[in-house]
């Protein structure tokens, strides 16, 4: 008689009710996942016929029936590019003070990590409103008051203020992933640096931030994927419908892929001529979106099985 | 590994020529402004949530305070139904010849909505976190986990826009729907998008169950169902709370998806084969179409402090439970 059968006599014996539940659960995990499946499988079956290289790379012709999707995918990319650029130092930053400068029992640390949390929690419509009425009407009109006597120039929507509003929105994913990444430097790594007489800052920029790239990576990424997909903070911000231009300054207007899909798929007067043209985009976002989470989860398995190595 | 080891050992050899005077240096006038400089930054985060309490509610303040405003709208008047031929209406119809702005029906579809998604993804997700933490080998574990949080990678707009063309007709199909855009289509959707966040404070939850009371439970003869069900459950159910109030303040502000499935019309009933409009619906519709500063405009806003609070509520005691939560599994492992 092995260990294993006579501890299975100890705790008792497997009874039908075991296994049971072991089944109901699994089942659950199956059923979340064939959702996704689902999901997956219409999008790519229905937006499959219409992804070509011309899909890509043309603008929309025939009041939206034909052509490709360029101008939302520049608008997209730009609007991410931007909201990286904001975002990513902001939340590094943060995420230093957090860990590296704020002692443990400060209340301002708990401050902002509650503020982080919460800013995580806020309903994206409300940061579609905020954006209206902080950057466009407050910002922007000051802006064109002091420099452009009263012409609506940033006082109205566009891509500045869509990136600055993704960017905060986005903020909290930058900021949490960045953190885990820090805690995770062993101590020992800083103490060695401080020991041959490094100062905090250049043990911060010369050992811990190298460390914790790859988690500053990660959450890039899944910033970039979550401002690629977000529609409601733009809506009132910088997007439209139609451009026969494509962005090229900081106060123009944008196409987005997400908004595309909306406006196609509820406004449009003729769904059936449409519709493969909405597969399409639907599809060439969900590509985006999903291939960046595979990325962020693909370095975050590497950087924890380098980290369990070490240990 | 090498750079940063050889930048930092050049350092070392930098600093130790100049001698160092006490054992921890402390850094120049120019260190000393980067640091300042972290510091402020890091207050970013605080700014945003004041600013947005701030300028959300300023545009919404008209509606307290106004004169002009109460003229077509009050605070009251939202809440309050009409009298009419002996029957009490609450209407949401901002744009007819009378304007009304009750917004009983938009809460009511908020919640309808809200519950069908808690209802749905409530259960499929404890049972997936209690199957991951309990049951799953530490390989099924490792494929599972991240492939349910993979869910959160869809944008809200493709499930909003699966659920228009192709649940909806699905479940008229099985239902026989009034409406073939309705409650319970937007709730499925939203669903499937709070499922990720269920999951995983769920599963963070059941993980921070010291291991000694599966331990203690098993000894005494239990089965590991019972375990599970007896002991592990109720000593994770602060935290599997916390996931459903985290889950309730995802699924009560999420916009897309109920945008696009719920059919926007402002009925107010119980029923699920009906359409219906939430706040945020009726906020993403309408604000394009307001005359900045009109009352339709102070109300939308008003509609968006609302929902603000609430969220900032339900997300503060959740996150609260979440914290301690973690800090008691980073302290157990």
């Amino acid at each position: 008689m092995n260990v294993t059968t006579a501890g299975a006599r100890l705790v008792g014996r497997p009874r039908y009710g075991d296994r049971a539940l072991a089944v109901a659960t699994g089942a659950a995990v199956v059923t979340i996942l064939s959702m996704l499946v689902v999901v997956l499988f219409d999008v790519v079956r229905g937006g499959a016929t219409k992804l070509s290289w011309e899909f890509l790379t043309t603008s929309p012709r025939e009041g939206m029936t034909a052509g490709g999707v360029l101008p939302a995918i520049v608008g997209t990319v730009s609007l991410t590019l931007l909201m990286t650029i904001a975002a990513v130092p902001a939340g590094v930053a943060t995420a230093i003070y957090l860990t590296e400068y704020a002692s443990r029992r400060s209340r301002l640390a708990r401050l902002v990590r509650v503020c982080v949390a919460n800013l995580a929690g806020v309903p994206s419509i409300v940061f579609g409103l905020f954006g209206l009425g902080f950057f466009i009407s407050t910002v922007g009109r000051a802006i064109d008051r002091v420099a452009y006597d009263g012409e609506a120039v940033y006082g109205r929507p566009c891509l500045l203020w869509s990136s600055l509003t993704l960017a905060i929105l986005t903020l909290p994913v930058v900021v949490v992933s960045t953190e885990e990444a820090i805690l995770s430097v062993p101590r020992e790594l800083r103490e060695a640096s401080l020991a041959v007489g490094a100062t905090r800052l250049q043990t911060i920029t010369y050992v811990v931030l190298p460390e914790a790239l790859g988690g500053i990576l990660t959450g890039t990424i899944l910033a970039v994927s979550r401002g690629a997909g977000e529609v409601a903070p733009i809506l009132f911000t910088g997007v439209a419908y139609y451009l026969p231009y494509l962005p090229t300054h900081l106060n123009d207007q944008f196409m987005n892929l997400g908004y595309h899909v909306y406006v196609l798929a509820t406004q449009s007067p003729d769904v059936d001529r449409t519709k493969p043209l909405l597969y399409g985009t639907a599809l060439v976002l969900l590509m985006l979106t999903l291939l960046l989470n595979l990325i962020a989860i693909a370095i975050r398995a590497r950087s924890r099985r380098r980290s369990r190595a070490a240990a | 590994m090498a750079a940063p080891m050889t930048a930092h050992t050049r350092n070392a050899e930098a600093l130790g020529e100049r001698g160092s005077r006490s054992l921890r240096r402390r850094g120049g006038l120019g260190e000393r402004t980067v640091e300042i400089a972290i510091q402020l930054v890091a207050l970013v985060s605080i700014a945003a949530i004041l600013l947005i309490l701030v300028f959300v509610g300023k545009e919404a303040l008209p509606l307290l305070t106004s004169a002009e405003v109460h003229k077509e709208v009050t605070p009251l008047g939202m809440l309050a139904p009409i009298q009419r031929s002996g029957e009490s209406l609450y209407m949401w119809q901002p744009v007819s010849d009378v304007a009304k702005y009750n917004v009983i029906p938009l809460i009511v579809g908020s919640v309808k909505v809200t519950l069908v998604a808690l209802v749905f993804a409530v259960p499929l997700s404890v049972a997936a976190a209690l199957f991951v933490s309990e049951y799953a080998s530490e390989r099924v574990r490792e494929l599972a986990k991240p492939a349910i949080e993979l869910l959160a990678g869809v944008p809200s707009v493709v499930v909003g826009f699966f659920a228009l063309v192709a649940l909806a007709s699905w479940i008229q199909a099985v239902f026989g729907t009034e409406h073939r855009l309705n409650a319970l289509v937007a709730g499925l959707g939203l669903g499937f998008a709070i499922c990720p966040i269920v999951f995983t404070v769920a599963e963070d939850a059941l993980r921070a169950v010291p291991r000694s009371y599966r331990e203690a439970a098993l000894a005494m003869g239990s089965t590991r169902a019972q375990s599970v069900l007896r002991v592990v459950l109720p000593a994770a159910a602060p935290g599997i709370a916390a996931a459903v109030v985290l889950g309730f303040g995802r699924a009560i502000g999420e916009t897309m998806i109920v945008v696009m499935a719920s059919g926007n019309a402002a009925l107010l009933d119980a029923s699920l084969g009906r359409s219906t409009r939430t706040i945020t619906a009726t906020i993403a519709q309408e604000l394009g179409e307001v005359v900045v500063g009109s009352p339709h405009y102070d109300v939308l806003f008003a509609l968006g402090a609302m929902l603000f609070t609430a969220t900032f509520v339900v997300n503060f005691f959740g996150e609260r439970v979440v914290d301690g939560m973690r800090r008691r599994l980073g302290a157990g492992s």
